[in-house]
C-alpha cells in the first residue's frame, strides 16, 4: 500500500484552555477529493490550517506523503510548496499585479527565472480562465477571479495537494459556479483535495468521501451518498436539514 | 428662489457677526500697527541680502544634510525596532520597548546634549563626525524610537491572511516581511513618516546646544547670529521663508508619491 498525502494522527489543538480539535485521526489518499463539513465552530478550519502548520497542532502527528511535519527538523517552507492553500479571502497580495502575485514565490522560494516563473503563471490563469487580468491589480477583479487567481497562485508552484479553506463563502453566489468549476477541473485531473465547504451540492458531486465534523472531533465519515444522503448519527441530520432549509 | 436662499444659507446671523468683529479687529490692529518699525525689525531688505548666499550654500544646505542623515538613520533603527517589537523572542520586544519609552519619554535636547558630552566624558570616546556627528547620531535615536511606532502600526495593519497566503506559498518570514507585508504597510506608513520628516527638519535647530562652527550652523543658528550681529529680527522672516520653501515642495512630493503607490488599492 502506498503512503497517504496527508495522515493525521491523534491531533489536538487548544486555544489557550480551549480544546479546538479533539484528538482527530484520519488520512487522504493520493487523488483523493475529501470534503470537511459541518457546523461553524466545529473546528473544520483548524484541522485544515493544521495540515500545512499555519496552525501549530498542541499534539498529534501531520504527516504529508510520510514525513511528520510537526517534527521542528523539517523545513516547514519547503514541505509547503507540495501543499496548496486557497483561502476564504482569497488573499491576493494587493501590491502587485496577478502576475506579480503568481510570480513572486516562484522567483523568490522555486529560484526561478523571471521568464519561467511568467511562462508558468501564464499557463496557469489560462487553465483557470483569467489570463485577460494578468496585468491588472486584483483590486480590479470580481471576487470570483480573485479566487480563481488565488488557486492559480497555489497551482504555480506545482503542489501535490491542494487546501481549500471555504474557498466560496466570500463570494457573491452567482460567481460561486466559476470557482466550483475550477475545483472540479483539478479534481478530474487527480489533485489531491481537502476542502472545507458549506457547498453541499459540490460535495455530492465531486468528493470521494465526506467527512463530518462537530465540537472538535469526527463524527461521521464516508461516501458523500451516505453521510450527505442518509447520515447514521443524528448530529449529521440535524446539520443537514439546517444547510438544506437555508 | 430657491437658489439664492441656499447660497444666503451659510450667512447665519453668527457668522455675520464673526466676520464683522474679526475685520474690525483686524483693521484696528492695521491701524494702530507701527508699519515702519516692523517694517525695519522683521522685513529689512538690507539685512535679508547681507545673509545671502550662506544662507543658501551653508545653512540651509546642513539643514537639508542633517535632517536626511537623521531621518535615514533613524528610519533603519526603527524598522530594527518596529520588528523586534513584534518578535516571538521575548529579550528582543523588551529591549525595543524599553528604548521606544525612553526616547520618546526624553526632551530631544537632553538625549543630544549626553550623547555629545556624556559619552565623551564617561568612555572618553568620541563619536565620529564631530559635534555634528554627535547631534545626528543623537537624533536618529529619537526619531528611531518615534518611527519605530509608526512602522509598528503600519506592519500591524496589514491583514493577517497576507502573512498566511506568503507562508503558504513556502515563502519564510522574513522573505514575507520585505517582500509582502512592508511594501504594504509603506503605505500606510507615508502620510505618519512624512510628519516624522517634517518634525525632524525643525528638531535640526536643536543643533546649536552642542556648539557649531561656522561652517556647521543650520538654519536657525545661523539666524540667531545675524539676529545678535544686526539687533534686527529679519533673519527669522527669513528663515522661516525658507523652511516653507524646503517643506512644502517636499509635501507636495510625498503627495504624489503616494498617489503613485496607491494605484494596487
Amino acid at each position: 500500500m502506498s503512503t497517504p498525502a496527508i495522515q493525521i494522527i491523534e491531533l489536538h489543538k487548544y486555544f489557550g484552555d480551549l480544546e479546538v480539535l479533539k484528538g482527530i485521526d484520519f488520512q487522504i489518499d493520493r487523488g483523493e477529493v475529501v470534503c470537511i463539513v459541518g457546523p461553524s465552530g466545529s473546528g473544520k478550519s483548524t484541522l485544515l490550517r493544521c495540515v500545512n502548520l499555519l496552525e501549530e497542532p498542541t499534539s498529534g502527528q501531520v504527516l504529508i506523503d510520510g514525513i511528520d511535519i510537526t517534527d521542528p527538523s523539517v523545513d516547514i517552507d519547503q514541505m509547503r510548496t507540495r501543499i496548496g492553500m486557497v483561502f476564504q479571502q482569497f488573499n491576493l497580495f494587493p501590491h502587485l499585479t496577478v502576475l506579480g502575485n503568481l510570480t513572486i514565490a516562484q522567483i523568490k522560494v522555486l529560484k526561478r527565472s523571471k521568464e519561467e516563473a511568467e511562462t508558468v503563471a501564464m499557463d496557469m490563469l489560462e487553465r483557470v480562465g483569467v489570463a485577460d487580468k494578468a496585468h491588472e491589480y486584483p483590486i480590479r477583479c470580481s471576487g470570483g477571479q480573485q479566487q480563481r487567481v488565488a488557486i492559480a497562485r497555489s497551482l504555480c508552484m506545482g503542489p501535490e495537494m491542494m487546501l481549500f479553506d471555504e474557498p466560496t463563502s466570500a463570494l457573491d453566489p452567482e460567481l460561486v459556479g466559476e470557482v466550483l468549476d475550477v475545483m472540479r477541473s483539478l479534481a478530474r485531473d487527480g489533485m489531491t483535495m481537502m476542502v472545507v465547504t458549506h457547498e453541499m451540492g459540490f460535495a455530492k458531486d465531486v468528493a470521494d468521501r465526506v467527512v463530518f465534523m462537530d465540537d472538535g472531533v469526527i463524527v461521521e465519515e464516508g461516501p458523500p451518498s451516505e453521510v450527505l444522503v442518509n447520515p447514521r448519527t443524528d448530529r449529521a441530520r440535524r446539520f443537514l436539514r439546517m444547510v438544506a432549509e437555508k | 428662489m430657491a437658489t439664492r436662499k441656499r447660497r444666503v444659507g451659510p450667512w447665519s446671523l453668527g457668522t455675520v457677526v464673526a466676520w464683522l468683529i474679526t475685520i474690525f479687529v483686524v483693521a484696528m490692529l492695521a491701524i494702530v500697527a507701527d508699519w515702519e518699525r516692523i517694517g525695519h525689525h522683521f522685513f529689512n531688505l538690507e539685512v535679508a541680502e547681507a545673509m545671502l548666499p550662506q544662507l543658501l550654500t551653508v545653512a540651509a544646505r546642513n539643514t537639508v544634510i542633517y535632517t536626511i542623515a537623521s531621518f535615514c538613520i533613524g528610519f533603519v533603527l526603527a524598522l530594527m525596532l518596529a520588528l523586534m517589537r513584534l518578535s516571538s523572542f521575548g529579550p528582543a520586544r523588551a529591549f525595543a520597548l524599553a528604548y521606544i519609552e525612553l526616547f520618546r519619554g526624553l526632551p530631544a535636547l537632553v538625549t543630544l546634549i549626553l550623547l555629545a558630552f556624556g559619552i565623551p566624558i564617561a568612555f572618553s570616546l568620541r563619536i565620529p563626525g564631530g559635534s555634528m556627528g554627535a547631534a545626528v547620531t543623537g537624533l536618529s535615536i529619537v526619531a528611531g524610537a518615534y518611527m519605530a511606532e509608526t512602522i509598528r502600526g503600519g506592519i500591524e495593519a496589514v491583514p493577517r491572511g497576507q502573512m498566511e497566503a506568503a507562508r503558504s506559498l513556502g515563502m519564510s518570514h522574513g522573505r514575507t516581511m520585505f517582500s509582502i507585508i512592508l511594501p504594504q504597510a509603506f503605505r500606510i506608513m507615508i502620510p505618519p513618516l512624512t510628519n516624522e520628516f517634517v518634525l525632524l527638519i525643525k528638531d535640526t535647530s536643536l543643533f546649536y546646544v552642542v556648539g557649531s562652527t561656522p561652517a556647521t550652523r543650520e538654519l536657525v543658528k545661523f539666524a540667531r547670529d545675524f539676529m545678535s550681529d544686526r539687533r534686527n529680527a529679519t533673519p527669522l522672516t527669513v528663515i522661516a521663508v525658507v523652511y516653507l520653501l524646503i517643506t512644502l515642495p517636499l509635501t507636495y512630493l510625498v503627495r504624489r508619491l503616494e498617489a503613485r503607490v496607491g494605484k494596487g488599492r
